[in-house]
Parts: structure tokens; sequence; C-alpha cells
């Protein structure tokens, strides 16, 4: 008999995500873009008033302690977490299964835990020329002292709903949509090909 | 023009959208006072000065907020969570 084999996950991106240098590199690569591929990503919701026991649970189960404040996060390369909305974060992790940890541990008394890890496509930009390439994009303030290391913000881009947390001082990283994923792929691309851009 | 959202702060205004109104009184649903209900779907101040308003921030964090705008000069005076009940300081 065959062995049970568990499907490849497909990246959206795929027909459009060319490894190597593009664009304008011959004076340097100013920008680094790539696919995260995380293994979960989470969307979880607090009741109101139960918003610290849900920053509890998220400390028990990933060891991150989300600091105060809106739109506050961190992350430690392997793990990230942000809060997105009033009561609600977003919690990635490289592996896989993180819905399943949480899910005896966020009640419904406390709120909701919602599973995105295949609704969501995480791309990461970073380079001295990422703060220039993101504001092409985004009406938001990304200089540092506004956008501070781990925070997250919610905005988009022509409609296109984006999550982006700052995960380096010149590193974003940005949630869309799966199925809008490669359309943004796409105009990422292009707005970085001034700067030179590599895709990794 | 920018809406300062409590949650992500100042926005451009494409991320709002508009929902309407913030003075009117919903009745209760089971009420059968009809001039309560006209009013309510269609009294409205059309006030030249601050005017309450329901945005949703739709766009960002998709919290409903309390909004007064002045309708002459397009200022946003304040912005608060809708959530809480609390209303909003303009004219009403």
């Amino acid at each position: 008999m065959a062995e049970q084999q568990l499907p490849e996950r497909q990246s959206p991106l795929e027909p459009e995500y060319h490894p190597g240098s593009h664009g304008n590199f011959e004076h340097g690569v100013d920008v680094i873009l790539s696919e995260t591929r995380p293994g979960s990503i989470l969307q979880l919701a607090a009741w109101p008033g139960e918003e610290k026991r849900l920053i509890e649970a998220i400390r028990k189960v990933t060891g991150l302690a989300l600091p105060d404040g809106a739109g506050g996060g961190v992350s430690n390369g392997a793990r990230a977490v942000f809060g997105f909305a009033p009561g609600k974060f977003t919690v990635v992790d490289e592996a896989e299964g993180l819905a399943s940890t949480f899910a005896g541990v966020i009640t419904p008394a406390i709120g909701t835990l919602t599973d995105l890890s295949h609704g969501r496509t995480a791309i990461r930009i970073a380079g001295p020329k990422a703060e220039w390439v993101m504001a092409k994009f985004f009406a938001i303030d990304f200089a540092l002292p506004a956008f501070p290391l781990g925070a997250g913000r919610s905005t988009n881009h022509h409609d296109i709903f984006a999550q982006i947390q700052r995960s380096g001082a010149d590193q974003f990283d940005i949630y869309v949509f799966r199925s809008f994923a490669r359309s943004f792929w796409k105009a990422l691309c292009h707005a970085s090909e001034e700067v030179g851009y590599e895709v990794q | 023009m920018l809406i300062t959202c409590p949650y992500c702060g100042p926005r451009d205004v494409i991320e709002f959208t508009y929902q309407g109104d913030g003075n009117r009184e919903r009745p209760q649903p089971a009420s059968q006072d009809l001039d309560a209900w006209t009013a309510y779907v269609y009294d409205r101040l059309n006030p030249a000065g601050d005017h309450n308003e329901i945005w949703q921030h739709s766009g960002g964090c998709r919290a409903h907020l309390r909004v007064v705008r002045n309708t002459l000069t397009h200022e946003i005076r304040s912005t608060t969570f809708a959530r809480g009940g609390h209303k909003a300081e303009g004219r009403s």
C-alpha cells in the first residue's frame, strides 16, 4: 500500500515568485522580498473586558509578552504576536498546529480563535529602502518612533486589507488575503524595481 | 481629510466608511410608534456646523466610531469608540 502523504502547501505566489536580483540593482540591492510561509497564522479576539485574560493566555502558550498599548506586539523570530484591533491579536508561528495548542486555553468565556493559516500569505520586505517602498503603498507613518519594533498596524492598499508587523529596524512582515496575495506581490515587485530588489 | 482612530491613530479618510447620522435613536424593536419609526428613518438635523456621526474604520481596525465632524469645514473635533454608548459632544 502506498504511504499516506500530507499534501504539500502550495504558495499562491508561485507563478510570480522569481528568486534572484531584479530591477535597478546595478548599484546594489536595497530591499529583499520573501515569502515567510509560517505554519500557523491565528486570529484571537477577546470579549469586551476579557482582554487581559487573553493576553495572559497568549503569554502562557507562546511565551511572548504583549506590551501595553494599541497595536503593540513582539516577535522572537519563530513566533510573533501583535494587536491589530481593539481586543484582537494576530499570532504567528513557524510551526503548524498552534491552533490546537490554544484550543483548550482560549475558553468560550475569554474569546474566540480563528485559524487563518491557509487564509493569509505572509510576505517579508527587508532592507535599507523597506520603509521607502512601504510608504509608497500605505498611508501610515513607517518611521521607527511612530511604528516601533514588534508593533502591528491594520491598513489597506487599493482595498487589499493588510496587517503589517515591524519585525526588524528595516524589516516588515505583511499579512494579506491569500486570494489577493499574488496581485499584491506583483505590485510590491514593481514598486521595488526602482531601488533594486532580490527575491529569496 | 484625516480621522484620528482611537486605536490606529490618524488615518486617511479613504480607510473609513460613513455609517450615518449619530443622533438617531432607534425605537425598541417591538415599538408600534409610527412617528418614532418615521423620525428614526427620515428625520435629519442637517446642521451647518458640528454633527454627530457614526463611522467605521473599515480599512483598518474595523471599529465603529462616534465622530464629531464640522459640516462646514470638515474639521474632525473628536473621535471615540461607539462601543460604550457615549454620546459624542456635537450638536444634537
